[in-house]
């Protein structure tokens, strides 16, 4: 199962290294690691998602929790969350299916943030599945470059029907 | 230091160095262990008048094993000091070494100026980015006036929770740097709160369990050991009437002359103790991980019928291996302390003599020779003329295992071995940190012809300083362990591990001014211990033994504890 989990850091050097290095070293996986900061100042937020039964989720906590500059972990894909990434994607366009591309964005909430001769920069923010059939609709247009921040995530503050306890 | 002192101290700056020597005085360390170099001049010039006494070892490695065997011997914290670049990178081995058995160390490096970090700068290593994965903590300093604060912390971070090494690296810049100095009087670090107390429900729950119970079993590991719960296992085993098996870690945990004591188990474990973990109906593991040695990795084969209790101060070692029916964190003293409270009887009656005959049927044994010497006759000499309260210090291998086969220890601390990083070179320089610990005790570094040459360079250690180890080299001209695999698993083809070429140890040890004896027989083995017995000083005994000889019982890697083999003797 797919786990978004999210961990609250001291903002020192190397933290991302020694979280990042746990997971490797515990032959961990990660899709996508995200770190900015957190509302706390000195304080940062871990964002990794990660693949993994409940033994596996259950060890990933605990030995996050062993490391010193680990404050709280969180795994965000049991309990009721929201979930995002930015997406910059450059497709090649000509004066001619500008409109068209224009067209098939707007639905996304997505837009145009650089133009080029030949292309066009798009951002979109969303959950994965959204930011991939964007992607799809864009291949035919030829995609030049792409970049993707990985997920960042916070819980929900209702939460209805709140799903199981995280074993920490 | 008196209130004068310290109030002089605070007035006026003193350099980052003399602020690091200070907080050691502040920690009470006795013995630093260290080589010196060009990023530690300064911490070394502090070192010059100061009062801590500083033992120079011939190699990083073997002041760090040194550091570690002190600590294991006392359960105060070690602390190393080592240069940057490749004095750190020497003390890598000995830092893998001490996180795996969870033992308290503190770990001093230099390092390059601030202004030369990340240039690739002379005798520059990136020692906490390479140390990350096997320290529990590492500070970089990069302000003196942090160093107090850093240096309690690390103090704090390595002896408690689950004890392990903290390393802590100083720029030379840090170190010649000046700041007022003033020792926190506490410590508060919000992501480190390790649980001492286990929850009363989990207590209830294994009362209940051992009261159910009809064959119960307790797995004694290292934390027993660590959190100096040995009087507290004794007292519950004895009234609960529990047999125990004790891990490599736990020798010495629980009296090896005990009856309820089955020795150990695992991969060169007793048959009691193997049969009574396939077996059992409630398995109590103590501060022990369920390492592959004792599982074999066949979880599948082990401890199949039972419940599975899992008692240890590291929440994360609870379910790593198995699956536990009731974790119980906490700190091991504290957790038997309360279970003694109300301590119930399990039903083990018939258990206890089916294991007792077991006992008497499958003993440890070998077969004696007229003309050879036999490994496991030196042990048992050496246990049989010094008694369970000798510290014994181990590489690892063959003699390793005979150790903890034949030499019953009666009290913790007692055996210093490698036991999960499986360290060659650790037992002689871990046997000085403990005979410096313990001046007056009995301190013997079994070791191999193998492992003793990779830290042989520390015989200048004990020359110089008059440090009475007694190395009692179990030498069978070969790598035994890595020989013995590869008669059994490898049709004996005996691929490098011949050891021919060794120097003359008795020369050796006198090269450096140690009383050198060999040993080819029994009674010139008696005659060699007896005269190290009563020598003053270091001596190296070199028994040279059957080199053909293999530890039994044995399980192989990837069988379960069922399919023992037990060796010539009784198959």
């Amino acid at each position: 199962m797919r786990h978004i989990i999210s961990i609250l850091v001291n903002n020192q050097p190397r933290v991302l290294a020694r979280v990042a290095s746990l997971f490797g070293r515990r032959n961990f996986n990660i899709e996508s690691i995200s770190v900015g900061e957190s509302e706390e100042p000195g304080l940062s937020r871990i964002v990794i998602v990660t693949h993994g039964d409940a033994r596996t989720m259950e060890q990933v906590s605990k030995h996050l929790h062993k490391l010193i500059d680990v404050i709280k972990v969180q795994d965000l894909s049991i309990q009721q969350s929201v979930a995002r990434e930015l997406l910059l994607v450059k497709v090649g366009a000509t004066a001619s299916n500008r409109a068209e591309i224009q067209g098939i964005i707007e639905p996304f909430r997505a837009s145009v943030v650089d133009v080029g001769i030949n292309s066009l920069m798009i951002q979109a923010t969303g959950d994965r599945e959204k930011l991939d059939a964007l992607i799809e609709l864009l291949r035919p247009y030829g995609i030049k470059e792409l970049a993707r921040t990985g997920i960042t995530a916070l819980p929900r503050s209702m939460q209805i029907q709140p799903k199981a306890q995280m074993h920490a | 230091m008196t209130t004068d002192q310290k109030q002089a101290s605070t007035d006026r700056e003193l350099t980052g160095s003399e602020i690091l020597l200070r907080c050691l005085i502040e920690e009470k360390v006795e013995f630093i262990f260290g080589y010196p170099g060009g990023a530690v001049l300064p911490i070394y010039d502090s070192l010059y008048y100061g009062s801590i006494k500083h033992i120079l070892y011939r190699h990083e490695q073997g002041a760090i094993h040194a550091a570690d065997g002190y600590a294991r011997a006392t359960g105060k914290p070690g602390v190393v000091i080592a240069t940057s670049g490749p004095g750190a990178t020497n003390l890598v081995t000995g830092i893998a070494t001490a996180q795996m058995d969870s033992i308290p160390l503190v770990c001093i490096t230099g390092n390059v100026p601030q202004n030369l970090i990340g240039t690739d700068a002379f005798q520059e290593a990136d020692i906490t980015g390479i140390t990350m994965p096997i320290t529990k903590h590492s500070y970089l300093v990069q302000d003196v006036r942090d160093l107090p604060r850093v240096v309690k912390e690390a103090f704090h971070i390595a002896t408690t929770g689950r004890p392990g090494p903290v390393l802590i690296d100083i720029p030379k810049d840090v170190s010649n740097a000046k700041a007022p100095f003033s020792y926190p009087e506490t410590v508060s670090i919000r992501g480190y709160q390790p649980t001492t107390n286990p929850h009363p429900l989990q207590i209830e729950k294994l009362q209940q369990a051992i009261a159910e119970s009809k064959r119960p079993l307790i797995l004694a590991g290292g934390g027993v050991v660590t959190s100096g719960a040995d009087q507290q296992l004794i007292a519950f085993a004895e009234r609960a009437q529990i047999p125990v098996t004790t891990t490599l870690m736990g020798i010495g945990g629980f009296p090896g002359t005990h009856p309820l004591w089955l020795g150990m188990p695992g991969m060169h474990g007793t048959v009691a103790a193997n049969r009574a973990l396939l077996e059992c109906d409630l398995l109590i593991g103590i501060g022990a991980r369920f390492d592959d040695r004792v599982t074999m990795g066949r979880i599948d084969k082990f401890a199949t019928g039972a419940k599975i209790v899992h008692i240890d101060i590291d929440p994360a070692e609870i379910g790593k291996n198995v699956d536990t029916y009731i974790p119980i964190v906490g700190d091991v003293k504290r957790v038997l302390e309360t279970a003694l409270k109300d301590p119930p009887v399990s039903q083990s009656q018939a258990w206890l003599e089916k294991l007792k005959g077991l006992k008497q049927q499958y003993p440890l044994t070998y077969k004696q020779s007229d003309n050879m010497l036999k490994p496991q006759w030196v042990i048992q000499h050496l246990y049989e003329t010094t008694g369970g309260d000798a510290i014994v210090t181990t590489d690892v291998g063959q003699h390793q295992m005979w150790v903890a086969q034949y030499f019953r220890f009666s009290r913790p601390r007692s055996l210093i071995s490698s036991g999960g990083l499986g360290t060659m070179g650790f037992g002689f320089p871990a046997a000085i940190g403990a005979q410096l610990a313990y001046p007056d005790r009995t301190v013997i570094s079994v070791t191999g012809d193998g492992g003793f040459q990779m830290t042989a360079q520390e015989l200048a250690v004990v020359a110089l300083a008059n440090i009475p180890v007694k190395v009692a080299i179990i030498n069978n001209q070969c790598l035994g362990m890595v020989r013995q695999w590869q008669e059994v698993f490898y049709q004996r083809r005996y691929s490098e591990v011949d050891l021919s070429g060794s120097p003359d140890f008795v020369k050796l040890a006198e090269a450096y001014g140690v009383k050198g004896l060999r040993a080819r027989t029994v009674d010139e083995a008696r005659q060699a211990w007896r005269e190290a017995l009563d020598h003053p000083g270091p001596v190296v005994i070199d028994f040279q033994v059957d080199p053909e000889e293999n530890v039994y019982p044995m399980v192989a890697p990837g069988a379960g504890l069922d399919e023992m083999m037990l060796g010539d003797e009784k198959a």
